[in-house]
């Protein structure tokens, strides 16, 4: 019997193919979860994270914006301190510290979200590229990289302001993007080289992969958990960035971030009149967020690199 | 008296589903001036058997049996006792050797290091004048002591390793796949190199390879291990040119030679895999893979059993045949 | 004598070396291969196999030389390239490294036929798949590399070439990251595939017992020079080369013959000796045996073989 009569093409198993390789991705994801909820610092993070998207999301609900109009609160008394009515107290223009607090969450994890994204696609396409393509392109991709890497975002936001005339909270997010986007780009690019390395890239360059198709079926793939574990700590990164804008005044000033808090905090004399409510909770409130991107970020990097976790 | 015996060794190491038996029963003996060739293929046990000898294995591994050097039971002694044999005692030039060197040091002193750890008395003059006798005595240029690993050929790097076993002049000395990774040139080299050691200092000799024809060549006695037990032994040539056992024919069968019309246009293999420790079917482990299994095979794990004069083998159609 | 299918005409191929310096890894090859043919270029480390192997499927250009395939030169234009990857495809060394662990067994050998658009994906996978060995096909679908042995991973990679139906398969030491006794069913599938479908094999091994199992012609290289070549069984009965002889005299096997060990170990690329290049480490020359042509092996070097077919030639000038 010839091998061809051995054959059998039955279109029909395409259906089930593509079943069972559906149900073998949704096998993995809940893998995945299982594993991540073991690591108890991601799951605290997850927690500590779903409360600040919550507070973000429903801040237009729980404290209209009307609370931090200026013209409206006049009748506040200003810097009292906390009290049943205002429980974290109001700041120099009467407005609740604590609805100030849960409308600046909404800018920092905006900024922080979108910057990382940014970041995520402008570093991976580039580190992937300075990574699987030699000779010119990728020596000038590298050299790109380097070059953007050390761009300090200060001056940088201090020049776009003037040169853009705004100092929006989008300004915000591009200079950040720009400016965080070479640290991405670098792992990426290690990663890239040790996945070029291996011979299923050869025998995919030998089956005829053109350079893009090598680039998303083989390199992307093996790359983008490591994106993703990083991108989650870019976050934390970018967050305290913006808050340092704020802080130092460079913040958008028709809106309330926690930066800008902090500003106008000390701007205000808060230190030195004692009015804690107002200097510290805006910090808190960073640390906190900060630190439950970091968790998460970490437990990803030991449930997708399984050999970090074995100390 | 033996050098190096072995009695009934098991190793069992321990894991997440389980125990997993690598060793299971092993016996052998190893005079001076004597060499042994132990013969399998990857999950047969042969580096864990070889790792017994210097107490190599995990801590939660289970060893029961006895390994004795020159007489000293090494899986009761003391552990100061067992610090002051390795190496001194017995050495093992390990797999991969390539990769074994470190990187960062030079050649003397990577091969000072042991010299001045077992013998007290030495000072670092005598201790490199020691290196560049033990690198001239594998064959080597004595400024090579000087070099790094990497400015060293593959061939180079595999003979300071047979230095570096030598050192502190062992009375084992055990090959883990000396040749493999090496080209056939060097390979030659190479053994000619340990089996001129083994004679003119007396050594007990132990090669391991998966090279069947490697060890006919280079040795006097060959074992063939499979699942973690010896299915076949005897003087090595005759168990190369007439196996008794169908595994020991299936895998001489795989190093053909040159020069033999039959085996012209007909490569001779098994089909599925060795098996995995802590994988093994009833009876005779062989059985799935054994062109000549009957019914009768799962029933039990045969013995190793007298096929001629020298050679044993543990399969139960031996001592059927009239011929063989 | 029919046409060569596959054939390399004066290829030289230079890398630059890692501390400066031009390394000749191929240094002028004649190779022509006929369809159902099965040659073994063989030769240790260093020696230009691979080199050769690679340019003969167009992923090395050649500083000198062409590539001939069914009468026409190679070009290395993207979509010239892609055309003949269907025609001829290459099996890698390790199976294990050469399938991504996070593609089934189906992604693996699909991604021929998808990145060349053939038709009937499927059917063409299901017939590899099959043509390869792995019955039924449909069973290994969905298994990924780690649930497979060695010997299937290597079928699986085996079959990722055969989905591209082409008519040549080079294969980089196909069998050495094998366990030994697995090692006769790839070989065996190799010549069953050269039965059935008339494959053409090339194998560049450094195991001259791989081919003496299965090749048709057998190449000797050495220092990037094919210094012997010819059947197998006249090479390696009656070899003519002293790097031939030698290399057959230390292959462990009882003949009772005496082992010929060449001391040192090949020169590097970027430093090949003048005159013969195996003239420094040549028993014959060592021996005296070859006094009547020794100031021709130091100072003159040989003619590149032609590499014709039926012909068992040799560069030594002992022999010409």
């Amino acid at each position: 019997m010839s091998l061809d009569e051995q054959v059998s093409a039955e279109p029909a198993k395409v259906e089930s193919v593509r079943a069972v390789s559906r149900q073998r991705r949704r096998a993995s994801r809940r893998r995945f979860v299982a594993a991540f909820s073991k690591q108890r610092g991601g799951v605290a993070g997850v927690v500590l994270l779903a409360f600040f998207v919550a507070t973000a999301l429903l801040a237009p609900l729980l404290f209209p914006s009307d609370m931090l109009d200026v013209t409206r609160t006049i009748s506040n008394p200003a810097n009292a301190p906390p009290s049943s009515e205002f429980w974290l107290g109001t700041d120099e223009n009467g407005r609740s510290i604590l609805a100030l607090l849960a409308w600046g969450a909404r800018i920092s994890l905006t900024v922080g979200i979108s910057a990382s994204i940014i970041t995520m696609i402008i570093g991976t396409l580039v580190g992937i590229g300075s990574g699987h393509f030699g000779g010119w392109f990728g020596a000038l991709l590298e050299r790109l990289t380097d070059w953007f890497l050390v761009l300090p975002f200060i001056p940088l936001v201090i020049v776009l302001a003037s040169v853009l005339n705004s100092r929006g909270v989008w300004v915000m997010v591009a200079v950040l993007g720009v400016t965080s986007w070479p640290g991405t780009a670098r792992l990426v690019r290690a990663q890239t080289l040790s996945v070029e390395g291996r011979p299923y890239l050869e025998r995919a360059k030998v089956l005829g992969d053109s350079n893009w198709q090598q680039m998303t079926r083989h390199v992307l793939p093996n790359v983008m958990p490591l994106v993703l574990a990083n991108t989650t700590l870019t976050v934390a990164i970018v967050i305290l960035s913006e808050t340092t804008l704020g802080f130092l005044g460079l913040g958008d000033p028709f809106t309330d971030s926690w930066g800008t808090m902090l500003d106008r905090a000390s701007a205000s004399g808060a230190a030195s009149t004692g009015a804690w409510w107002y200097l510290l909770p805006p910090g808190f409130c960073v640390i906190l967020v900060v630190l439950a991107f970091t968790l998460i970020g970490r437990a990803l990097e030991v449930v997708l690199n399984p050999r970090l976790g074995e100390r | 008296m033996a050098l190096l015996e072995m009695r009934d060794v098991h190793v069992t190491y321990r894991s997440q589903e389980g125990p997993i038996p690598a060793v299971r029963g092993v016996n052998l003996t190893l005079d001076p001036g004597q060499i042994l060739g132990v013969a399998g293929e990857s999950g047969c046990g042969k580096s864990t058997l070889a790792s017994t000898v210097l107490r190599l294995f995990p801590a939660d591994a289970t060893v029961t049996g006895e390994v004795l050097v020159d007489g000293d039971n090494v899986l009761t002694m003391k552990w100061g006792q067992v610090r002051a044999a390795r190496w001194a005692k017995a050495s093992i030039v390990f797999q991969g050797a390539l990769h074994s060197l470190n990187p960062i040091q030079r050649i003397d002193k990577q091969l000072m290091e042991p010299i001045l750890l077992h013998e007290k008395d030495v000072n670092e003059n005598a201790a490199r004048k020691r290196v560049v006798e033990l690198l001239e005595q594998v064959g080597l240029p004595g400024r090579l002591a000087d070099a790094y690993p990497h400015q060293m050929s593959g061939g180079q790097k595999q003979r300071v390793m047979i230095a570096l076993a030598l050192a502190c002049r062992p009375q084992v000395l055990i090959a883990d796949e000396p040749t493999t990774a090496l080209d056939v040139m060097v390979q030659a080299q190479v053994l000619d190199l340990l089996s001129s050691i083994a004679r003119d200092h007396g050594l007990a000799l132990m090669i391991i390879s998966h090279d069947l024809s490697v060890l006919a060549t280079t040795c006097d006695e060959v074992l063939v291990m499979y699942a973690g037990k010896v299915v076949e032994a005897g003087p090595a040539a005759e168990v190369f040119e007439h196996p008794k056992h169908p595994y020991t024919r299936a895998l001489s069968g795989a190093f053909p030679t040159i020069g033999d019309m039959t085996s012209r246009f007909a490569p001779s293999g098994l089909p599925g895999d060795p098996p995995l420790p802590g994988e093994l079917v009833s009876g005779c482990p062989f059985r799935p893979r054994c062109p000549e299994a009957e019914d009768r095979c799962a029933e039990a794990e045969p013995d190793l059993r007298p096929a001629t004069d020298e050679q044993f083998a543990a399969c139960i159609h031996i001592g059927e045949a009239v011929s063989t | 004598m029919t046409d060569p299918l596959l054939s390399g005409e004066d290829l030289k191929v230079t890398f630059r070396a890692r501390g400066g310096g031009q390394a000749r890894a191929l240094d002028g090859a004649n190779l022509s291969v006929s369809k159902g043919e099965i040659v073994a270029i063989v030769g240790e480390s260093g020696c230009g196999k691979t080199t050769l192997a690679r340019t003969l499927l167009g992923l090395e250009k050649p500083i000198e030389g062409k590539v001939w395939f069914k009468g026409e030169p190679l070009e290395y234009s993207g979509r010239a390239l892609k055309r003949y990857r269907r025609q001829v495809q290459l099996v890698l060394q390790d199976p294990s490294g050469s399938l991504n662990p996070r593609h089934s067994v189906y992604e693996a050998v699909a991604e021929g036929p998808r990145v060349h658009g053939m038709a009937d994906e499927v059917g063409q996978v299901t017939r590899a798949l099959a043509q390869a060995g792995l019955r039924p096909p449909e069973r290994f679908f969905l298994r990924y590399p780690h649930e497979l042995s060695g010997g299937q991973r290597q079928r699986v990679v085996i079959a990722g070439a055969l989905a591209l139906e082409p008519e040549v398969l080079i294969a980089d030491e196909p069998v050495s990251s094998l366990d030994a006794s697995v090692r006769g069913e790839i070989l065996a599938l190799l010549l069953k595939l050269r039965e059935e479908l008339q494959l053409t094999v090339l194998v560049v091994t450094h195991d001259l017992g791989l081919a003496w199992n299965i090749a048709d012609r057998i190449v000797v290289m050495y220092l990037g020079r094919i210094v012997e070549q010819g059947s197998t069984e006249e090479v390696l009965s009656s070899p003519k080369h002293p790097y031939t002889k030698a290399l057959l005299s230390v292959v462990p096997e009882i003949q009772h013959t005496e082992s010929i060990v060449l001391a040192g170990e090949p020169p590097d690329p970027t430093r090949i000796p003048g005159g013969c290049r195996f003239h420094p480490r040549c028993q014959e020359l060592a021996a005296g045996t070859a006094a009547a042509v020794a100031d021709k092996c130091t100072t003159q070097d040989l003619q590149i073989l032609s590499g014709a077919a039926g012909e068992h030639q040799a560069a030594c000038w002992l022999t010409s």
